[in-house]
């Protein structure tokens, strides 16, 4: 991962593995809301380079590992 | 829908006079559509024109997808193994009959259809998915298969029962059963990648699609080009049923309007709305019912070809309490994995329920709205979205009827008799979630 072009990436549920936990809407709620039945709802927008850590963490922390990051390929 | 008397139609269920309740046996069928050699080992030169040949009639999958036949087999055999081919009739969807109707009345034409996939994508064996509630259809295309399997050479074809659930029918549902697992679909995120049964390709095909695939080998794509339109050539069949005097499965050129297809069943009365597609599919506002019965044109007014199905309501039965009855049955068909399926399908059936009964709060009507918006696209396959395009429409096509019943006066038609078929829902596979 070099500093000229960093890698962006976007956040993607495994709505087959997720239990609803929430950990990742409280680890990055500026990304990650939570339905009226407590699952993540994300957008595919790329996560800002600031919230990549804070992302990761969300990731890293589900019980499920069902907080998938992909790297956007470049358009 | 039963298959009591031979379908109506012109290229795929052609039948001889002298069948009985079952249809031509081998030599019929091959004195009905003619002779087909379909080499036994690899020829790479016939497989590549009957690729081109697939290709240049632009057939689609008719199972659902719609996706070109072509590019499944392209993407199949790129993957350098002898892959599966799968015959998919499950036909989940309780409104449609044709998969049935063509094991029952032209099972050989379907099995052609597989072994020209098979030698093209250079598989070695192929399996016929039949649900495990369709036994006469299923003996159907085992005695075809068992004549077939008289012959020298032929590529060896298994019939196999998966359980009858709506949503194992899903491809990557189907491959699972396959695989001793669940049958329940897969998180997909790039379709074009094949699925694959261990190493394994897996070609999965709808049985009309095979059938198709039959006829264009046969005569050509120009041929097959010949009726329909330049964007959706040929014909595709059809379950009609509901508030006609003639339900059953027709054969129906791509780009007919739909009131001249419905027609064609003689409808009993003034209709409230078609229900296109299937019950994940669309409803379709009589001011609609000109619409060209092909992909595109029905795409521009919200609906989908679907599964080949349509059902027709009349103005004495109610859009509302109908719509209401097919999100129940296909809560109960959720695969259960997934959470915004699992508890979104059962709440915006539950809202119908009350919206219906004229016995809902001042908010159900945003509350259905926001609750379809919540759960489209949230789930590994698109069962759930099927389901908010078809709530969302119904919301659209009896819109004046909705606000009355939700300003607490249902119609009178609330309570009469459903003209959908309901088939007692089974336990999710695994238990659900």
């Amino acid at each position: 991962m070099s500093r000229a072009t960093p890698v962006r990436i976007r956040l993607r549920v495994d709505p087959v593995a997720c239990e609803a936990f929430g950990y990742c809407a409280e680890i990055l709620p500026e990304r990650v809301a939570l339905d009226e039945w407590g699952y993540p709802v994300i957008d595919g927008a790329p996560v800002p380079e600031a919230l990549v850590e804070l992302a990761t963490r969300a990731a890293a922390e589900c019980p499920r590992r069902a907080l998938l990051l992909e790297r956007v390929s470049a358009a | 829908m039963t298959t009591a008397a031979p379908p109506r139609s012109e290229r795929l269920l052609r039948t001889s006079s002298s069948d009985g309740p079952v249809g031509p046996d081998l030599a019929t069928h091959l004195s009905l559509h003619g002779p087909l050699a379909v080499p036994t080992r690899d020829d790479r030169e016939w497989s590549h024109a009957v690729w081109s040949e697939l290709a240049a009639s632009g057939l689609t999958g008719r199972g659902g997808g719609g996706f070109p036949a072509a590019g499944k087999w392209d993407a199949v055999t790129r993957s350098g193994r002898r892959p599966l081919v799968v015959v998919n009739a499950m036909e989940g969807e309780p409104a449609s009959a044709k998969d049935r109707a063509l094991l029952t009345w032209s099972p050989h034409l379907v099995l052609d259809g597989a072994e020209v996939a098979a030698a093209v994508a250079g598989a070695k064996e192929i399996v016929v998915c039949v649900a495990d509630d369709r036994d006469p259809s299923a003996g159907a295309v085992e005695r075809a298969v068992l004549e077939r399997a008289a012959r020298p050479g032929g590529c060896p074809v298994s019939v196999v029962r998966p359980p009858a659930r709506y949503v194992t029918g899903e491809e990557s549902a189907l491959v699972a059963w396959l695989d001793h697992r669940d049958a329940r679909p897969a998180l997909r995120v790039d379709k074009s990648v094949p699925l694959r049964l261990g190493r394994r390709p897996v070609l999965v095909h709808n049985a009309e699609t095979l059938a198709q695939v039959a006829l264009v080998v046969r005569h050509g794509a120009a041929w097959f080009r010949s009726i329909g339109t330049s964007d959706a050539p040929g014909s595709t069949l059809v379950t009609v049923s509901g508030a006609v005097a003639r339900p059953g499965v027709l054969e129906v050129e791509l780009g007919t309007p739909v009131d001249q297809l419905v027609a064609r069943v003689e409808p009993t009365g003034p209709i409230a709305g078609l229900l296109v597609g299937g019950y994940g599919g669309a409803w379709l506002a009589p001011a609609h019912v000109g619409t060209p019965y092909a992909a595109g044109p029905l795409a521009a007014v919200g609906a989908t070809l679907g599964v080949g199905v349509v059902v027709v309501v009349p103005t004495t039965s109610c859009g509302i309490a109908e719509t209401a009855r097919i999100t129940r049955y296909m809560a109960g068909e959720s695969a259960g994995q997934c959470g915004p399926c699992v508890f979104g399908l059962p709440a915006i059936a539950e809202d119908l329920e009350q919206l219906a009964g004229g016995r809902a709060d001042a908010g159900v009507l945003a509350r259905i709205e926001r609750r379809c918006a919540t759960v489209d696209g949230r789930g590994a396959c698109r069962h759930p979205d099927g389901v908010v395009r078809m709530v969302r429409s119904a919301m659209a096509v009896f819109g004046d009827d909705a606000r009355r019943h939700a300003a607490g006066h249902p119609c009178s038609g609330h309570d009469v008799a459903t003209l959908f078929a309901f088939p007692v829902n089974r336990p999710a596979p695994g238990g659900g979630s």
